[in-house]
């Protein structure tokens, strides 16, 4: 029985798999199969657009990230270093110029196509178009288009930001794509894929929110960031991400109808003795010890923000067939990096409430500075109204000289056991009454 | 049976050892330094706070006694210090012992090695007397007390009294023998050595003049009215006390349970269950001396901490320097090799700043660097000492501010708060920048807090940590 049930658990993990090695083994052939290849970021991606004009996505912040998992970012980062990128640059950037100059031989070993196109459709984060202005020089001659998101700055989305985000698009970004693609969009197409978004994201969603019950059958951090993965990327808009959130919520539902813990590397957890909600992303090279820190102490993570980087579907964002232009402006602004302050702790403390969680921790990044700022603010902020303790720890994406173990260690097992002791106290004050 | 609580605080620096009675009390105090073996260090600091607290019930039981001959209170105090040297004489056998070998072994000529063994002789004959009379008259002043700096600084001062070429030969023997030395755990029996230390100080009282009209108390130092008081009356308070001294050296200490913290405690030999953060024992323990506190400022060897703590004395958020130990202890300990002066001295001098020079505190190797220019350019040691001193709170208030700021009262510990000058900048700034009304404590036990903490979760953790044991105990004295 028990190992028909770990077969269960794995199906969707094996979709996921497939669907990156078929995603890589493409890229690695475009130019032999004339296909044409767009860089994009993934906060406020445009994959729908890409796909309906048949090119194919490269993320590479996600290449950074898994060259950071694979151990190969630091030499990466040296390499970048060599060539004049200081010491304070975003390591993301760093990670992935150096992999460029190292034959960009992307994720699973295969070479990756260098771009057709490079398409910035998020400008929240500032370093993404110095990332793009440094990529032109690496590609000279390449195909930019970029749209201007504006910033959520009066904490919402006007009608004529909406208006100004749709001209940019019909007036620029995909007039150039059809040129780089060779082809006029096909707004039937492209309103189909935004359908199955809309259907994957129903699916997303209701992963995320499994997390509301006790205990949580998910991690919503360190599994999140896998489960995220499908959404973000090159197959939103694909029949094969929404098989991919449906079996994934099928086993969630399972394992949340037997009362399980969220599965991690070394098996399932067996015990939830925190629940926490987490700010920033995680880091990638020490990703594995950094996990196994919070599930030896038994913390789940129930809710994350960086889950939320590519799209905020839990709070009613659906991608919609019958506005696409639309739709997509409005995805672009509501990623979470697009919030302001006072809506980014709104949001925390609405996850902290919802979720009932027990504490609330950043990890706070040296190199992000559009993640970063305003963290500390934002802890003093949700700490006064949730009254739950709050954590702070710094590491960095993908640079493993910032990523001091012992230190991580010390301060979060300080963390988990402060909280253990408020929990005896309130239990205990509870009793008392 | 009483019931005793043991908590140790394994520092980057120094090992620190409390135990507390059932009411909270601290009753024993040890620490030493820490060294390559973690597990010695910590066996120390407990073994003297063992010790101390033989001595401090001793004096509780004398409580009475002692209200009326204050002369008592002068034995055990004399008595516990002769103690000490007692202790400090074995390591010091143990020490002239690896001496010998280390010299055998590494000089393979037996000319040299010979000669080599005579000078060792001669230094170790001409510091020890001197050491066990800064013991037995207690004038080892504010210095660091611990075993290895105490000799090493001896043994430094006669080396350095002899030919050049003898240096390096001589003080590669000591390099090799003193960590094996000092790593090794030595047992003692208290009350043999309570015995000898009682026969050490009837030779000190015996050797006393009468008191001897030609002593002037403001020329001599040593003069002790007390000293005086005991010496008349020496041997009935000695007779009278024996029986006493006897009775705590056979007193069974019963620790019920312990805690171990500090950056080492993961190596500490303790069960896990028995292991806690030092931001927490840090917070609890000064929340427990000072119960309004609301805000802790803890700087140690190699961490700078602040921690906002609630009513229980639970920790609500901390802040941690990250990446680099700039502005901690160890920033000050640089400094002071950096000016040839002892660590304690820093901060006297410190205090005749009559100006701050403005100093970089992010990196301490820079800032050793930026001492010697300033030096240079004709600034004066103590306004250089005076702008490393604000430094290193200009620091601390960058993680105070993280922390949440300081609302109420606020207390500071860890090994640094015994510095006048840091202490001077602190309340300086707190006030400057949190208001003047701010309760600043610091409390002359203030090292001790991380250890005081950890004893103190000892006790509570019998009710904290399991609930059920609670019930069970409940029952039990229910049935009583």
């Amino acid at each position: 029985m028990a190992e028909i049930k770990e077969a269960v658990k794995e199906k969707s993990m094996v979709i996921q798999k497939e669907m990156l090695a078929d995603l890589f083994t493409e890229l690695s052939t475009a130019k032999e199969n004339g296909k044409k290849v767009v860089y994009t970021f993934v906060p406020g991606n445009l994959t729908e657009l890409i796909l309906a004009m048949d090119m194919l996505p490269v993320y590479p912040e996600i290449n950074a990230l898994q060259s950071g998992m694979r151990k190969k970012s630091g030499s990466y980062i040296k390499d970048a270093e060599k060539v004049g990128f200081s010491e304070d640059v975003c390591t993301y950037v760093k990670c992935d110029i150096g992999m460029m100059l190292n034959g960009n031989i992307g994720p699973t070993g295969e070479k990756l196509p260098p771009p057709d196109m490079l398409l910035l459709s998020y400008t929240g984060c500032f370093t993404f178009m110095k990332w793009f202005e440094n990529l032109e020089r690496l590609y000279p001659g390449v195909e930019i288009a970029m749209l201007h998101t504006p910033y959520q700055e009066d904490g919402k989305i006007t009608d004529d930001q909406v208006k100004y985000m749709i001209k940019q698009l019909t007036d620029d970004v995909i007039p150039k794509m059809e040129k780089v693609a060779g082809k006029k969009l096909d707004y039937d197409r492209l309103s189909k894929m935004l359908e199955n978004s809309a259907k994957a994201e129903d699916l997303w969603v209701k992963v995320l929110q499994s997390a509301k019950s006790t205990p949580s059958p998910i991690d919503a951090y360190f599994a999140g960031v896998y489960y995220m993965g499908p959404m973000n990327t090159a197959f939103r808009g694909t029949e094969k991400a929404v098989e991919y959130y449906q079996e994934l919520l099928n086993e969630i539902t399972e394992r949340q109808q037997l009362g399980l813990h969220p599965v991690t590397p070394e098996g399932e957890m067996k015990e939830e003795r925190f629940r926490l909600v987490v700010e920033g992303p995680p880091n990638w090279t020490n990703f594995r010890e950094f996990w196994k820190i919070f599930y030896d102490m038994g913390a789940v993570i129930v809710a994350s923000t960086y889950t939320k980087v590519g799209g905020l579907y839990d709070q009613g964002f659906r991608h919609d067939p019958d506005k696409p232009l639309e739709s997509l402006a409005k995805y672009c602004m509501g990623c979470y990096t697009n919030l302001n302050l006072p809506q980014r702790v709104d949001l925390l403390e609405y996850y902290i409430k919802e979720y009932k969680a027990d504490g609330f921790l950043i990890n706070s990044i040296k190199s992000c500075n559009s993640f970063s700022a305003g963290q500390l603010l934002m802890m003093r902020e949700v700490e006064q109204r949730c009254g739950i303790p709050v954590g702070f720890i710094e590491s960095d994406l993908v640079d493993p000289r910032y990523f001091s173990y012992a230190n991580i260690k010390n301060r979060l097992e300080s963390y988990f056991q402060m909280l253990g002791q408020r929990k005896v106290i309130m239990e205990q004050e509870v009793n008392a009454d | 049976m009483s019931k005793y609580y043991l908590g140790v605080d394994l520092g980057s620096t120094t090992s620190k050892a409390v135990i507390i009675n059932e009411n909270d009390e601290i009753i024993g105090r040890g620490i030493t330094n820490t060294r390559a073996n973690y597990s010695v260090a910590a066996d120390i600091a407990r073994d003297e706070a063992l010790y101390n607290a033989r001595f401090s019930v001793l004096k509780k039981n004398l409580d009475f006694e002692i209200k009326s001959r204050p002369e008592y209170k002068k034995y055990i105090d004399d008595l516990e210090n002769v103690f000490q040297y007692e202790q400090f004489k074995v390591r010091l056998d143990r020490l002239g012992e690896e001496l010998v070998k280390t010299c055998k072994s590494f000089f393979k000529d037996e000319e040299t090695q010979e000669k080599m063994l005579i000078h060792l002789r001669n230094i170790r004959r001409s510091f020890k007397p001197k050491i066990k009379h800064d013991y037995i008259y207690n004038s080892l002043g504010s210095k660091n007390q611990f075993f290895r700096d105490i000799v090493s600084e001896k043994y430094n001062e006669e080396v350095n009294k002899l030919d050049s070429s003898l240096f390096e030969p001589l003080m590669t023997v000591w390099d090799k023998s003193i960590t094996p030395a000092e790593n090794e755990v030595v047992t003692f029996d208290f009350k043999t050595l309570v015995r000898e230390a009682m026969e050490v100080l009837k030779e000190k009282y015996d050797k006393l003049p009468e008191r001897a009209e030609n002593i002037s108390i403001e020329s001599d130092s040593t003069f002790d009215a007390e000293m005086y008081l005991l010496k008349g009356d020496f041997k009935n308070v000695s007779e009278s006390l024996r029986e006493r001294i006897d009775e705590v050296a056979e007193l069974e200490f019963n620790i019920a349970n312990m805690t171990g913290t500090g950056y080492g405690r993961a190596l500490l030999p303790f069960p896990e269950s028995c292991i806690r953060s030092e931001i927490l024992c840090h917070a609890f323990g000064a929340h427990a001396v000072f119960p309004d506190t609301r805000t802790v400022l803890d700087i140690g060897g190699q961490d700078t901490k602040a921690i906002q703590v609630d009513k229980y004395g639970l920790v609500t958020s901390f802040q941690m320097n990250d990446r680099c130990a700039a502005g901690c202890g160890r920033y000050l300990g640089y400094i002071a090799d950096e000016m040839s002066i002892s660590l304690n001295e820093l901060g006297p001098m410190a205090m005749k700043a009559e100006k701050e020079v403005t100093i970089c505190s992010t990196c301490t190797v820079f800032a050793g660097a930026e001492l010697r220019e300033l030096t240079n350019v004709g600034e004066k040691k103590e306004d250089i000492l005076g702008g490393l001193h604000k430094a290193i709170i200009m620091r601390a208030m960058s993680l105070i501010a993280r922390s949440g700021g300081v609302f109420n009262e606020f207390t500071f510990t860890g090994g640094v708060a015994r510095n006048q000058a840091v202490i001077k900048y602190l309340t300086q700034l707190v006030r400057e920048n949190y208001g003047e009304g701010i309760k600043i404590n610091i409390h002359t036990d203030s090292i001790f807090m991380g250890a005081l903490g950890g004893a103190m979760f000892a006790r509570r953790n019998l009710d904290i940590a399991l609930p059920s044991a609670k019930k069970a105990k409940l029952e039990v004295s229910a049935k009583v």
